[in-house]
């Protein structure tokens, strides 16, 4: 039974249900004030004794350790197992990086040839014509000016480096997060199998498994695709089952008159009709890679992520956010492109064409692009972009942020102050202050109500686990930290992505925005908001928030729009004013999606606690980040298991929440 | 896999096949296999993995740069991934550098000659609220105390420190000395310097972490806190100093950098080896290139030409 069935089946119960169920919530809470005021006679309630501890950090040290240095399958040691793998998978980056930035040596003996890398000027006019190609001027034009900036602020090998890892990333994880959607979509059991690979994938910070991946996979790109997938990938299957649950009854069951096979159905019928949704994901998939860039910089990757950091750490934030905005800039390109190749329809006069003029673009782009190349070795100007012409703005913005710092600082610091003095330390002292055992049990209990015995138990389970291996403190401060800063970002974004969704004007204003926000990375801000509200918690919620936010903003955004027409359409017949369409049709139609997001928001809130833990809070991120420089794999994995499960229980109760909402409105009823 | 290493192998396979007897001594370079350096991002351990990296590229062998994080390294060292190691300073890496010689796969290739300093340090103008400095008494002053507090830390002072990880005992200083300050550590030294600079630009009175050879103390004027001198009994002994009762009342011990290498490449590279064995360079040196780097903004590959090129006298022992 699925949560939903679950739930469902605990709505229909819900005459039956003995009285005593309403009470358990306000027990638990009862028994959470009892031990508060308690205290002192039972220590071991609020503070786990050091005895108590399971040192499962060492166990999974240890396990890690052997299986990195010495568990060998016949006559081969698993991590050149790994190494091998690792080879083939980056095989494709190392080719591609020697297209794009190397040069590739050709022939043998005396009779070498080196052939340079595509010239710069080529690669812009290429994506021009791939943006041609798609079907829109203004996309080429960005595209070409895209990759001229690249070339201008004197980034072009990086860019390119970066450019190679991204290509490949993002064709794996497309294709790895679309087989995992439908498997998941076509057997529960496997759905309930993966779902929570998925959250552990989303959820553990990727400094907890940095130094697993690096032992596996040594420095290199294969290491870096290793993390950007993980990253990468649950947000693609999830949208995918989600898009494959929701497709249209009816034009299934067409396929299925039509005498389509299964996998006819799925590829033919259902995967198109989804377009819009799964665009989202492949959206989400390049997005969440280019976050990654600068992580996989710093395990060998190169490429902008490099510059991006080294600017950063030495406080050339102009520098840095110049290089930042290549990354995000690139993001776009690759973004509108794939969302403008998805959304093409077949064009029946194109396809009596003959091949060349149905390709023309495509082919023309590369022509033009291997034409500049040969003539580099003419003009040495178009191989490699003359360091002569290189521009950067990077002092002026430096000064930006000088000048805020210097003149806003009095009023900064006066919100900071109020804003931690009164909300952020209420709240960690609250946090605090609950007993462990008040809280797990508080946690199953609202389980319990939610989801039955099996809710309950998996809710308890995994909040006692944070417990017992001693985080308890450190797993506080994550939380109190995460739920204020996603509320502030729910706050935020549901409303703006209410009116977007309506007014396709601002939808337009606001995208770049979001996608900005979404791939910058978020380094760059980090920096200047510390230098703004100093060290300490209160930069970490407003890293955190100007993050989250615009997974928000876009999830309401989708979801409102997919509400479908007829559903509305049927509701004006029927007289409703627009304020009732609003509220009894298109917000609970779009409830699902909204929690989608919000919970997308969650997890992703969740995955910047890694990068707060940089700024200096005390919580788990700061486990993995000390277990990252002291190379133990079993704290860092311990500790990124810990933040998986808050991630996890939430998702689940907050699951549990919406179906038997949405169960008591009758919504499932006909419906997949 | 480089392509070029898919010639160069069937070529030198080729010379050697038309075979004159190996020579009694390896010829160098020993191996076409790229040397991995460990790039961690400051400019000054950049700039010494560059001058080391060009002076082996002048003897015929292949370079890589690598960029690794400064502790994090140390895995990489273990299993080969990287062949020589950023210095580890003894005043931030002490542990990691025991763990890593311990393992038998790294190698201790001795110190590189420049001593490193890592304190509490305050830009000048602190002076002027806490009259006194550098003398650590002046930290007493309740005027000064509360110069120093910020919204998290009230009443206390706050001392600005690097990540937990980078230890400095400051909390036991703290309380040893009967100093009314509370340290807040940042999460990276990103954040650190971050945080620094921007209370330096707008003059509020700050006091934390900083280190030499480093671009912070190069380009903002300021001072040490001068503590009692250090000791090895100081750490050790309560009974030791001011307080009679706590260890800890006294400042930090100096140290020096390391050098590194994987074990495993000693056969590989022993000429490379070798030239890391006797680099040294000295403070003088280090806080030129880091003033030329970081300061006026030279970029580090041509800092480290233009050192090679002036200072031949200097490297050509290292290279015999």
């Amino acid at each position: 039974m699925t949560a939903a069935e679950g739930a469902a089946g605990a709505v229909r119960n819900a005459a039956a249900r003995p009285a005593w169920h309403a009470a358990i919530v306000p027990a638990a809470l009862a028994l959470i004030v009892a031990l508060a005021v308690l205290a002192p006679q039972v220590p071991w309630a609020h503070l786990l004794p050091d005895r108590w501890v399971v040192p499962v950090d060492r166990w999974v040290g240890d396990a890690a350790k052997w299986l990195l240095r010495e568990a060998a399958i016949g006559p081969w040691l698993v991590r050149d197992i790994f190494r091998g793998m690792g080879a083939v998978i980056e095989a494709p980056i190392v080719a591609l990086q020697h297209v794009l930035v190397k040069g590739v040596e050709l022939g043998s003996g005396d009779a070498v040839i080196a052939v340079p890398p595509v010239s710069w000027l080529g690669v812009a006019v290429f994506f021009a014509a791939l943006g041609l190609a798609a079907g829109d001027v203004r996309l080429a034009v960005f595209a070409g000016a895209t990759f001229l900036y690249a070339a201008v602020i004197g980034l072009w090998e990086s860019t390119m480096m970066t450019l190679a890892l991204v290509v490949v990333a993002v064709a794996y994880g497309v294709v790895t997060g679309l087989l995992m959607g439908v498997l998941m979509h076509r057997s529960t059991r496997v759905a309930r199998a993966i779902t929570p690979l998925l959250d552990f994938m989303q959820t553990v910070p990727v400094f907890g498994y940095l130094v697993p991946a690096l032992l596996l996979f040594g420095y290199g790109p294969a290491a870096a695709l290793f993390i950007t997938l993980i990253y990468a990938v649950p947000p693609m299957a999830r949208v995918t089952a989600n898009a494959l649950a929701q497709a249209n009854p009816e034009t299934v069951e067409l396929g299925r008159m039509a005498g389509c096979s299964p996998f006819q159905l799925l590829h033919r019928v259902m995967l198109p009709s989804e377009r819009p949704r799964l665009m989202l994901g492949v959206n989400q998939v390049i997005m969440l890679t280019l976050n990654m860039v600068i992580i996989a910089s710093m395990i060998g990757a190169g490429g902008l992520g490099y510059d991006v950091w080294q600017a950063l750490k030495a406080l050339h934030i102009g520098k840095g956010a110049e290089a930042g905005l290549a990354i995000t800039l690139l993001a776009i390109v690759l973004d509108r492109l794939s969302q403008r190749f998805a959304a093409r329809r077949p064009d029946h006069l194109q396809r009596a064409l003959p091949f060349l003029l149905r390709h023309r673009f495509v082919l023309g782009g590369l022509g033009l692009a291997a034409l500049a190349t040969l003539l580099g070795h003419a003009v040495p100007a178009l191989a490699y972009y003359p360091a002569d012409w290189t521009i950067t703005s990077g002092r002026f913005w430096d000064g930006v942020v000088d000048w805020i710092n210097v003149s806003a600082h009095g009023a900064i610091g006066g919100v900071r102050d109020f804003l931690l003095l009164n909300l952020l330390r209420p709240v960690k002292d609250l946090a605090l202050a609950l007993p462990w055992v008040g809280v797990v049990v508080l946690v199953g209990a609202v389980g319990f109500r939610l989801g039955g015995r099996r809710l309950a138990l998996i809710a308890f389970s995994l909040i006692l686990f944070i417990a017992l291996v001693g985080q308890w403190e450190k797993a506080m401060i994550s939380a109190y930290l995460i739920a204020v800063a996603v509320l502030i970002a729910a706050l935020i974004g549901v409303p703006i992505g209410i009116v977007c969704a309506r007014s396709e004007r601002l939808h337009r204003l606001v995208e770049p925005v979001l996608d900005t926000l979404q791939t910058l990375p978020s380094f760059v801000y980090l920096i200047p908001v510390v230098m703004l509200f100093s060290v300490g918690d209160f930069s970490a919620l407003v890293a955190v928030v100007l993050y989250a936010v615009a997974p928000a903003i876009r999830y309401t955004d989708s979801a409102i729009r997919q509400v479908p027409a007829p559903a509305i359409e049927a509701a004006r017949a029927f007289g409703a004013s627009r304020r009732q369409i609003d509220r009894r049709v298109v917000l609970p139609l779009a409830l699902p999606d909204i929690v989608l997001g919000l919970n997308q928001t969650l997890m992703l809130g969740i995955s910047m606690l890694v990068i707060t833990a940089l700024v200096g809070t005390r919580d788990l991120g700061q486990e993995t980040l000390i277990a990252l420089s002291k190379s133990d794999p079993g704290r860092g994995l311990v500790a990124g298991v810990c933040v998986a499960f808050i991630a996890m229980t939430a998702d689940r109760l907050l699951t549990a929440w919406v179906a038997r909402r949405r169960a008591g409105l009758g919504l499932d009823a006909g419906r997949g | 896999m480089n392509a070029g290493r898919l010639i160069a192998g069937p070529l030198l396979a080729a010379a050697l096949a038309t075979g004159i007897a190996a020579p009694a001594t390896a010829q160098v370079p020993e191996s076409e296999d790229p040397i991995k350096l460990a790039m961690i991002g400051y400019s000054g351990d950049n700039l010494i993995m560059l001058i080391y990296g060009k002076l082996i590229e002048r003897l015929g062998y292949t370079v890589e740069y690598t960029p690794a994080d400064y502790l994090g390294q140390f895995a990489g060292l273990e299993t080969g991934d990287l062949h020589i190691g950023s210095p580890g300073w003894d005043t931030t890496a002490k542990a990691a550098l025991k763990a890593a010689f311990d393992t038998g796969q790294v190698l201790n290739m001795g110190d590189i000659g420049i001593p490193v300093f890592e304190d509490w340090w305050y830009p000048l103008y602190v002076k002027d609220v806490c009259p006194g400095l550098p003398d650590w008494t002046a930290l007493k002053n309740p005027d000064c105390v509360k110069a120093l507090s910020v919204a998290e830390t009230e009443p206390k002072a706050r001392f600005l420190s690097g990540p937990i990880e980078w230890g400095g005992h400051d909390q036991e200083r703290i309380d040893a000395l009967g100093l009314d300050f509370e340290v807040i550590h940042a999460g990276s030294d990103a954040a650190l310097t971050a945080d620094f600079v921007a209370a330096i630009k707008r003059k509020q009175p700050i006091v934390g972490w900083t280190w030499e050879p480093f671009w912070l103390p190069a380009l903002y004027e300021g001072e040490f806190v001068v503590w009692p001198a250090y000791e090895d009994a100081c750490y050790d002994d309560p009974a030791w100093g001011e307080n009679p009762e706590k260890a800890f009342d006294c400042g930090r011990p100096n140290g020096m950098m390391w050098k590194t290498a994987w074990a495993g490449g000693e056969a590989i590279w022993p000429k490379a080896y070798d030239v890391w064995r006797k680099m040294k360079l000295d403070s003088k040196t280090m806080g030129e290139l880091v003033y030329q780097s970081d300061v006026e903004g030279v970029p580090t590959d041509a800092v480290a030409e233009k050192w090679i090129a002036e200072n031949e006298a200097t490297w050509k022992p290292w290279l015999e």
